[in-house]
């Protein structure tokens, strides 16, 4: 019944994934990954598609998969899921216990979470570099190094620090994203 | 009903308008909803925040909920956080309709190559950028590599172990490392 797994996997996705934006993506991606609905590849074209649209990340990404997975049923039924936890604790929270962020535990335990998330986001980045730049996703694998991601990477590593030093201003990710489309054409074309 | 209508519309608007997720809406939800509208304090406005970003789930999302129950109670959140998904819900939909014809044209693929990479870069720069804000307490450190180690190395060998573990235990580290020197301090007393 994909109707239901949609709904309850994009459900623990919206209950246990901290940060917002990036911090979600990890949870996401192991997700969208083990049941096979995205390959790594298509999961990192979201996130740019996501990027390059309004609205959270997250309601993005579950509208997608959705969508792709079960029509427009599972689009609505993956959105809800993402949404539903986040709505049900900040309406207990707004109606029930407004001082919520004053308890010394609620404090601890988000103390804990806070610097997870850090370590998630960048194994994340690290792992996803990994599959795609050299074709290593795991112990056995035989590396196929894409020169060409590589040297994309380095150009835009470039142009960032060109940018903040120059004219002291962090290139927006869609100006980025567009660049990178730009630099993807040109060198997978020669 | 017209204040429902006006939560709606405003939302509706917020959701439309605003690219680069959570902390892009929050700047724009406060645009909306301190300054112009003056339905919030500022004050009230930074719980707001708090609250958004360390309850799970998106920071906008989240952030629009509060707000729709502080302005007109539970369908106002409701109507809230409809109001800011729509957007997002009918573009991507729409979107997710094309998008595999979209990329079956070589050049689009080559350009989409070059956006994974991208994407990639992006990812690490806000993970470095988050890494770089840490306090550098011992704490922080250590869950930080624990969290970064274990989780390559369990990927390497495809050791299955769900990212919620370690939201959950780096969480009741948190609290464990509290009420341990909450007691030592007491002890001392």
């Amino acid at each position: 019944m994909i109707y239901l797994k949609l709904f309850l996997t994009f459900l623990q996705i919206g209950a246990f994934s901290f940060g917002g934006g990036y911090g979600m993506i990890s949870l996401i991606r192991e997700k969208v990954l083990i049941h096979g609905w995205l390959t790594e590849e298509e999961m990192l074209n979201m996130i740019a598609v996501a990027e390059s649209t309004p609205g959270p990340i997250a309601v993005n990404m579950a509208t997608f998969v959705g969508s792709s997975q079960g029509g427009f049923l599972g689009a609505i039924l993956a959105t809800l899921g993402v949404v539903l936890p986040s709505f049900i604790i900040i309406l207990i929270i707004a109606a029930l216990i407004r001082n919520f962020m004053k308890y010394a535990g609620v404090k601890a335990f988000l103390g804990g979470i806070r610097p997870c998330v850090v370590g998630l986001i960048l194994a994340t980045a690290i792992t996803m570099f990994m599959s795609t730049a050299i074709g290593f996703s795991g112990i056995g694998d035989t590396l196929t190094t894409d020169f060409n991601g590589i040297i994309i990477l380095v150009i835009l590593i470039l142009i960032n620090i060109v940018a903040k030093l120059a004219l002291k201003k962090k290139p927006t990710p869609i100006l980025m994203i567009l660049i990178s489309a730009g630099l993807g054409m040109l060198m997978y074309s020669l | 009903m017209k204040k429902y209508l006006n939560l709606f519309l405003t939302m509706l608007k917020i959701g439309l308008f605003t690219f680069g997720g959570g902390y892009a809406m929050i700047a724009l939800l406060e645009n909306e909803f301190v300054s112009k509208k003056k339905w919030l304090e500022k004050d009230e406005f930074l719980d707001v925040t708090a609250i958004a970003e360390s309850t799970p789930g998106p920071i906008a999302i989240n952030a629009a909920t509060y707000i729709g129950y502080k302005n007109s109670g539970v369908i106002g959140s409701m109507i809230a956080t409809l109001g800011i998904c729509i957007p997002s819900f009918v573009i991507i939909y729409a979107i997710s309709l094309f998008l595999d014809a979209f990329l079956s044209l070589t050049l689009v693929a080559y350009a989409f190559k070059g956006i994974q990479i991208c994407v990639v870069y992006l990812i690490l720069t806000a993970g470095l950028k988050m890494l770089r804000q840490m306090k550098k307490t011992v704490f922080n450190t250590v869950i930080i590599s624990v969290t970064l180690i274990s989780m390559i190395v369990f990927s390497l060998f495809a050791v299955k172990f769900s990212t919620i573990f370690y939201i959950l235990i780096s969480g009741a580290c948190g609290v464990a490392v509290y009420f341990l020197g909450k007691i030592r301090k007491e002890e001392k007393q």
